[in-house]
């Protein structure tokens, strides 16, 4: 194959921003990554634009033992989203490590290793055999996969569960990398989960996993998935995914958020900014658009530089400071209702 | 490797009961070869259908007037196919490919019968010139479920020898499938091997004949895909692999062209206990994305 006809995405410059993120100490050149499970060990979209120009690259969640998965159909798509069942189908730590994590260390990309498990010993193993491998730069620990037949045992549903779990992962990650629990909407109060991981030792929070959903063919009249529910994802479930990280970027304001669900844009990307993320990963939409993670780089880096933001960093929950002064140059037709809130305005000092 | 690329609708026409579509998509077509496909962005780029929707490619010229260019067949199934099918020339259509493994051609002249079910038969067509261009021989069975269904009639006449096709309603061709009419035709022309693209339930018949005579048969299958990249996991299926353990395979990045006697055809849509990292039957322990 000629050089020729390798036609990656080369990403068109970016403007005077600074882009670099920081999570629990460590700096990241650019906050887009990919979102576990959308991204498989990133060498699929290596060949569509250069992974290491990614923040970093999460990894689809790994389990201590390979796994097959759920049956077919896996995967239905729904209005601005999809459903999937995968089940965690994976090949478990050993080879992962051996082939996967090799391949993103040996390419200089910064890899976010996402993992799950079925007890709190499956993710004292899984962080043990991680400790020290080369191009290890952060754990984000699934707690939060929705596709399991017991609710009992989706940890992240528990705070004490959560918490044992994070510990854990904590206890046996080398220092110096990041261990962040990623976080189901799925809960009452997405805010007492969020507080029991970082009680426990998490560095920080992914925010969020999917929705559990489901759908049902009409024309089978039968559920539409092999595994009969499944994790809801995409632009509709954006709006939750936003009130998620606003309400743990509230609470926990000296916490950094990974933040997801929904990202198709710049803009979107920019929400979850505002709301309280310090990075985002992009997920669903790759599926459909394989060059999404640097498109929402480079739409994210204009729309912080049109703001006149030069650094993404005083983005970061910005959308939680109080309202300004806001004076309309003519009566708004339709906002007469809405409380217009209006701050003293200061003028200077009278000259002598 | 694959592109992705902003293409352009050329030309969409009507064959039978379905649609031929042609996007100029440069550096595509250079890198293609039969049984590789392409995925396609529908609804535009707001569109509130996220996932790709893929297709066997049946042509590609690689330097055309316009560019190289990409003919795939499709038929209306739902609404993100009903708009691919309202798309007029010069029309934007985001394409990625050339995607998955294609046909393994023979290294010698052969005698190779090629068999499509409806319009399953598109990728068999560049196929076909392919293994003429070597010198082989090529027969074909196609079939559908009528008339209207079935593809690539005239291009088979043209590029092979013979050609025997079934309609389930005897609208044309003989009634029947085509597994009733293959081993009938392998007799004829002393094939030696076979390739087939169509239906699952086809394709495990074809494969199923082919194994009883000891012929190498290589199947291009149908998954449902969402990425057909090899990034979400949807589309795999029971395959036994060269150390003969069975795993769950991606059909966009493992196939979509397997050997026949590989697929455990019995077991699509279904988990085998046996395959690779399959579920304990005790209380499962969990799952997700």
């Amino acid at each position: 194959m000629s050089e020729m006809t390798v036609r990656r995405h080369v990403a068109p410059p970016l403007p005077h921003v600074d882009l670099s993120t920081k999570l629990a100490g460590v700096t990241f050149p650019n906050p887009v990554f990919t979102a576990s499970g959308c991204a498989a060990a990133g060498q699929e979209l290596d060949q569509f634009f250069d992974v290491t120009d990614l923040g970093g690259v999460v990894t689809k969640s790994i389990m201590l033992a390979p796994r097959s998965g759920r049956p077919t159909p896996r995967m239905a798509e729904t209005p601005s989203g999809m459903l999937n069942s995968i089940g965690l189908q994976g090949p478990g730590i050993d080879a992962f490590l051996e082939k996967d994590l090799s391949w993103l260390a040996d390419r200089g990309a910064r890899a976010v290793v996402s993992i799950a498990g079925g007890s709190v010993d499956d993710y004292t193993k899984l962080a043990q055999k991680l400790r020290g491998r080369p191009g290890l730069t952060m754990v984000e620990v699934n707690i939060s996969c929705p596709n399991v037949e017991d609710r009992g045992q989706v940890f992240a549903c528990d705070p004490v569960a959560a918490a044992a779990v994070v510990q854990a992962v904590r206890r046996n990650t080398a220092p110096g990398i990041p261990v962040f629990a990623k976080l189901s909407p799925d809960v009452t109060d997405i805010v007492a989960i969020a507080r029991a991981c970082v009680d426990a030792g998490a560095d920080g929070l992914s925010v969020i996993n999917t929705l559990l959903g489901m759908t049902i063919d009409t024309t089978t009249m039968r559920p539409a998935l092999a595994g009969i529910t499944g994790g809801l994802s995409g632009p509709a479930i954006r709006p939750v995914a936003v009130r998620c990280v606003w309400q743990v970027h509230q609470a926990l304001p000296d916490v950094p958020v990974l933040g997801m669900g929904g990202i198709r844009t710049g803009l979107d990307a920019l929400e979850f900014v505002l709301a309280g993320a310090s990075a985002v990963s992009v997920g669903t939409t790759v599926f459909g658009d394989p060059t999404a993670p640097m498109r929402v780089l480079y739409e994210l880096a204009h729309a912080l530089a049109e703001r006149g933001i030069d650094r993404l960093s005083d983005a970061v929950g910005l959308a939680h400071r109080p309202p300004v002064a806001y004076v309309p140059e003519e009566p708004d037709p339709v906002g007469d209702e809405l409380p217009v809130v209006r701050t003293p305005v200061g003028f200077e000092e009278e000259r002598a | 490797m694959a592109v992705q690329v902003q293409g352009e609708v050329l030309s969409i026409r009507r064959v039978g009961a379905y649609n031929a579509m042609t996007v100029v998509a440069p550096g595509i077509a250079e890198l293609t070869r039969p049984g590789h496909f392409v995925a396609v962005q529908v609804g535009g780029p707001e569109s509130s259908m996220l996932l790709r929707r893929a297709f066997a490619i049946y042509d590609v010229k690689e330097r055309g007037v316009y560019g190289g260019t990409v003919e795939f067949v499709f038929a209306v199934h739902g609404k993100g196919t009903a708009w691919l099918a309202s798309r007029r020339p010069q029309d934007k259509l985001d394409v990625v490919g050339p995607l998955g493994k294609p046909f393994r051609l023979p290294t010698s002249r052969v005698n190779a019968t090629l068999v499509g079910g409806g319009y399953g038969a598109a990728p068999l067509l560049p196929l076909a010139s392919a293994l003429r261009e070597r010198g082989s021989r090529v027969d074909f069975v196609l079939g559908a479920g009528s008339a209207d269904r079935l593809f690539g009639q005239l291009d088979a006449k043209r590029i092979g020898t013979t050609i025997a096709v079934t309609t389930d309603d005897g609208s044309v061709g003989e009634r029947g499938r085509v597994s009733d009419v293959l081993p009938e035709v392998l007799d004829r022309t002393g094939s030696e091997v076979i390739y087939a693209c169509g239906p699952m339930a086809m394709l495990k018949s074809v494969s199923a004949i082919a194994a009883e005579r000891g012929i190498p048969c290589q199947v291009a299958v149908e998954e449902s895909m969402a990425c057909g990249i090899g990034v979400c996991m949807t589309c795999v299926l029971p395959v036994i692999g060269d150390d003969g353990v069975s795993r769950m395979v991606r059909s966009c990045v493992e196939g979509p062209v397997f050997l026949g006697d590989r697929v455990r055809w019995d077991d699509v849509g279904t988990v085998p206990s046996d395959v690779l990292g399959a579920p304990v039957p005790v209380a499962s322990t969990g799952g997700g994305n």
